[in-house]
């Protein structure tokens, strides 16, 4: 487990550290994650932070609620968050790459496709 | 306004004399938050929190909490629990007699949780309230505010005197029953890097004045500090609002607000370094800078 750092929105880790899990399979898929509550708990959040982290993770399709039960792992969840950061991966490392450090924009060699 | 403020103040200010304690605040609280209210010493965050529960009077402004002004009012009263910095007892009150009597007060007070959480601080029940340490003192406090349940409750510096121990387990004990009966929490602190990821929301005072009134998690990303070259910082930098700057040699720091994605992005391409800045340094900056527009 990462320990919430200061970087980022701590909703933001908290998706990103439940994704991690999945990637892991820690959480395989159809299975049942712990609640928003459990969640703040253990990371010592605030249990309305930890649940806009669980909503954003909704709203992607990675976790889907079962009413009165709790959250799941969606179905292609795991495929859904490799692609989702390859891309990323392209647009922060990458893309990066092909810029020469000090030229301006203007002077970039090539636009990378 | 919406359904869920339980507090609005318009134009609150509280004169003593020559100080302004609280100058021209206006704020809302809502239902169900984990609130900061952040300041230096002599900031006017108790004077502040004395009036939200109708222990002082206004100058001026306006203040409804729970619909209604505050002062003399039992229904207002009723709904609150203040525990403040240097709470007094009665002279012969003994730890179980604070205890005893709190249900008096707070309609929603959880015997069973008062005394889980005397086990959790090892209270000594039958110590007289005058004999026992300033931790234990504070221990007391935060035990009357937790197991209140009120539905707007204060913490005044809880702290003062508890281990760091005890503070973790206040924390702790907190979240987890805050999560099992939401309330509203206003939590008056200077240890803001404990209690920073416990809050949802931040009021930032500073001599009087409400100096920010922000979500905790638009705030953490809101501020970066840009290290690197004198130059190349300076050039980036430009014309944009500078809370902070620091620096040794050619090498300078410089603390800014509300950088973009792409900004962000073109800063690192230009080999400038990139550091977060924590709730409690953005507090620092904050009230140092209002402090140079008085100077």
């Amino acid at each position: 487990m990462n320990p919430i750092t200061e970087a980022r929105a701590i909703f933001l880790q908290i998706a990103e550290q439940i994704e991690n899990d999945i990637l892991s399979g820690a959480h395989p898929e159809e299975t049942q994650v712990p609640s928003t509550n459990e969640f703040a708990a253990f990371h010592r959040i605030n249990p309305a932070t930890a649940a806009k982290g669980v909503n954003l993770l909704v709203d992607r399709g990675i976790l889907y609620k079962k009413r009165g039960i709790g959250m799941f792992v969606a179905e292609g969840a795991r495929a859904r968050i490799m692609a989702t950061r390859r891309e990323d991966f392209r647009e922060q490392y990458v893309l990066p790459c092909w810029r020469k450090p000090t030229s301006s924009a203007s002077a970039r060699p090539r636009s990378p496709t | 306004m919406t359904d869920d403020t339980i507090v609005q103040a318009a134009g609150l200010t509280r004169r003593f004399g020559d100080v302004l304690a609280v100058d021209d605040a206006s704020f809302e609280l809502q239902a169900d938050r984990i609130y900061g209210l952040l300041g230096r010493n002599g900031a006017g965050k108790t004077t502040l929190m004395h009036l939200l529960t109708g222990q002082d009077f206004p100058s001026a402004g306006a203040l409804e909490v729970f619909g209604h002004a505050p002062a003399e009012n039992a229904h207002v009263l009723q709904q609150l629990c203040f525990i403040k910095e240097s709470q007094r007892y009665p002279d012969d009150f003994r730890v179980k007699h604070v205890l005893r009597s709190a249900p008096w007060f707070f309609e929603n007070w959880d015997a069973d949780f008062a005394e889980q959480l005397v086990d959790d601080f090892q209270l000594p029940l039958n110590r007289r309230i005058k004999k026992v340490s300033r931790g234990q003192l504070s221990a007391v406090g935060v035990i009357v505010g937790l197991a209140s349940r009120a539905p707007l409750t204060f913490f005044d510096e809880p702290y003062l005197g508890l281990d760091a121990v005890a503070r973790q387990t206040f924390y702790d004990r907190l979240l987890a029953d805050y999560a099992e009966h939401p309330r509203t929490v206003v939590l008056s602190t200077h240890l803001i890097d404990e209690v920073a990821d416990l809050l949802e929301h931040v009021l930032v005072i500073d001599r009087g004045r409400i100096i920010l009134d922000e979500g905790a998690d638009e705030l953490r990303e809101s501020a970066t500090t840009l290290v690197g070259a004198r130059a190349t910082v300076d050039a980036f930098v430009g014309a944009r609002d500078v809370l902070h700057r620091d620096g040794i040699g050619g090498l300078t720091s410089v603390t800014v607000t509300g950088l973009t994605a792409p900004e962000r992005r073109e800063a690192t391409a230009s080999g400038i370094e990139l550091a977060p800045v924590s709730l409690q340094q953005l507090v620092v900056h904050l009230t140092r800078s209002s402090e140079k527009e008085f100077a």
